[in-house]
């Protein structure tokens, strides 16, 4: 179930997971906002039967209705980043998720069928390729909303096209502590993508993960789009990369002293907030990068991210936690891992 | 300010209307801005208010009381003002039947209004071919324009072949 937590991919020390989604809709067939339940059943079974022989590199699916998920186990889902925010909230939706959780279809989300493929590291051309795989299946069990001029059509017109939006989830902590971040984040939304990070009270950026993704869709091919995100995404390391020599170079004791501390924090605290474990997180990581700390895997950091939301701590517990409860189980979950 | 239209509630939505040439000032009440269909006023602004902001935008005129606007899709019943309100399609049909009035917005969303992306295997043959004729009549044009006689005359047959094939397909 680790998918991409595994952490194995290349150029994993800075790109946590590279993600491909596909955008696909049933021709002439209302959007899931105003499908009637039981249409909305059938394209879940649609959908379901069109993967049940599974797909190559792949493997099999399991379908999980949203109906038939509680909402703990919905928040989990989302948490993993198996399913939206929003399909999580549609009764007539469901999940259908592969064995190893790196490939997954959101029926009934916003478009009938959201096919999402992620991968640790940089590789989001492989991730494309086995979207497009599934995609080649499920196409032969129903026809999709397509058209010669506008190619796949979706509901919202910012997704018509291939309707892929193709991301990078990239930590980028040197650039952040050396002030660069600004910089890299103004030209990246200036040649198409999108950039989003997790910004606590204010503008401070919580954790340094940011996702970079295509904004267009329309008149360019889903070649172009993967070759011009990893372009930009190589550069950016490359940027990143030197932020961090430089660091090195000048601070050495500066930065081990954080690193330092941040895990003596981590290892030992008996109440940690989210946020602070974020932030605690993104100066480990780096520490293992640096090669400052050792014997850490990645994956052991990626769970640490994933693990210690909301959802997944109270399902680990088996009960609902309050808040303070919360920050209690996180900081046990974390002293056990580390 | 009071409404143009009742006269009774405050205005909150102001418009300029261009028509001949001549600017006037509309104001409305939310009230009449919503009978006229004028504009969407969900309070929280999202990317379906900034699409509807474009759709409504368009150089031609604020309010057109065009009787084509209110075009309806068969399939979901989904009007043209209404998808200018909120910025979602209701189904495949509605771009069928909006056609080629959704090119500005794809223009101003995507820089382009071509898919040149994946087909599908089902509806693929024969955009497959048009894309493949589509480049070889580049290719023609650059063969006559750098003197290549020779190769210009062997896309060309190829061209009208693969035409004539086309259109046999069709029928
Ligand atoms: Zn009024
Ligand atoms: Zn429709």
């Amino acid at each position: 179930m680790k998918g991409w937590m595994e952490g194995n991919g290349p150029q994993s020390n800075i790109i946590l997971s590279s993600r491909t989604r596909l955008a696909r809709n049933i021709n002439e067939l209302p959007f899931p906002d105003t499908l009637d339940a039981e249409r909305a059943g059938s394209v879940v079974k649609t959908v379901s039967d069109s993967l049940e022989g599974g797909v190559p590199d792949i493997g099999r699916f399991e379908s999980h209705r949203l109906q038939d998920l509680g909402q703990l186990e919905r928040q989990v889902l989302v948490e993993r980043h198996l399913i939206s925010p929003k399909l999580a909230k549609q009764n007539n939706g469901a999940a259908v998720i592969s064995d190893d959780s790196i490939a997954s279809v959101m029926v009934n989300e916003e478009d009938h069928i959201r096919i999402q493929v992620i991968l640790p590291g940089l590789q989001i051309r492989k991730a494309w390729e086995l979207a497009s795989n599934m995609d080649d299946a499920m196409e032969q069990r129903m026809e999709y909303a397509y058209d010669e001029r506008w190619g796949y059509l979706t509901c919202c017109p910012t997704n018509v096209g291939t309707g892929m939006r193709a991301s990078v989830m990239i930590h980028l902590p040197a650039l952040n502590i050396t002030g660069n971040i600004n910089k890299i984040l103004q030209a990246v939304t200036q040649i198409g993508l999108t950039i989003r990070g997790l910004y606590g009270e204010g503008t401070d950026i919580i954790g340094n993960v940011f996702q970079i993704s295509n904004q267009i869709t329309l008149g360019r091919a889903e070649e172009e789009i993967v070759e011009n995100l990893t372009g930009v995404t190589m550069q950016i390391i490359g940027k990143e990369k030197e932020a961090r020599r430089i660091l090195l170079e000048n601070n050495r004791v500066q930065i081990e002293d954080r690193i330092w501390r941040s895990w003596g924090i981590m290892k030992n605290a008996r109440i940690m907030q989210s946020q602070e474990c974020l932030k605690l997180l993104s100066d480990i990581r780096l520490g293992v990068d640096l090669g400052i700390l050792e014997d850490i895997p990645v994956s052991v950091l990626n769970e640490i991210m994933i693990d210690t939301q909301s959802a997944s701590l109270q399902k680990r517990s088996g009960k609902e936690l309050t808040a303070a409860e919360r920050d209690i189980a996180r900081a046990e979950l974390i002293r056990s891992k580390l | 300010m009071q409404c143009d239209e009742c006269g009774k509630k405050p205005a909150t939505v102001h418009i300029t209307k261009v028509e001949n040439g001549k600017k006037t000032d509309i104001h409305l009440c939310d009230q009449c801005a919503m009978q006229k269909n004028v504009l969407s006023l969900s309070t929280n602004f999202s990317i379906n208010d900034l699409l509807a902001g474009i759709l409504s935008s368009g150089a031609a005129s604020p309010i057109k009381l065009d009787p084509i606007q209110d075009t309806k899709c068969a399939v979901c019943g989904l009007t043209y003002s209404r998808f200018k309100e909120t910025g979602r399609f209701g189904c495949s049909g509605c771009y069928m039947v909006f056609g080629e009035r959704l090119n500005p917005l794809f223009k101003r969303v995507h820089g382009n209004t071509a898919h040149t992306g994946k087909i599908p295997n089902k509806a693929g043959g024969r955009i497959k071919v048009m894309r493949e004729i589509e480049k070889m009549k580049q290719e023609l044009e650059q063969a006559i324009k750098n003197e290549e006689y020779e190769k210009a005359a062997s896309l060309r047959d190829r061209i009208r072949e693969m035409c004539k094939a086309e259109k046999g397909d069709v029928k």
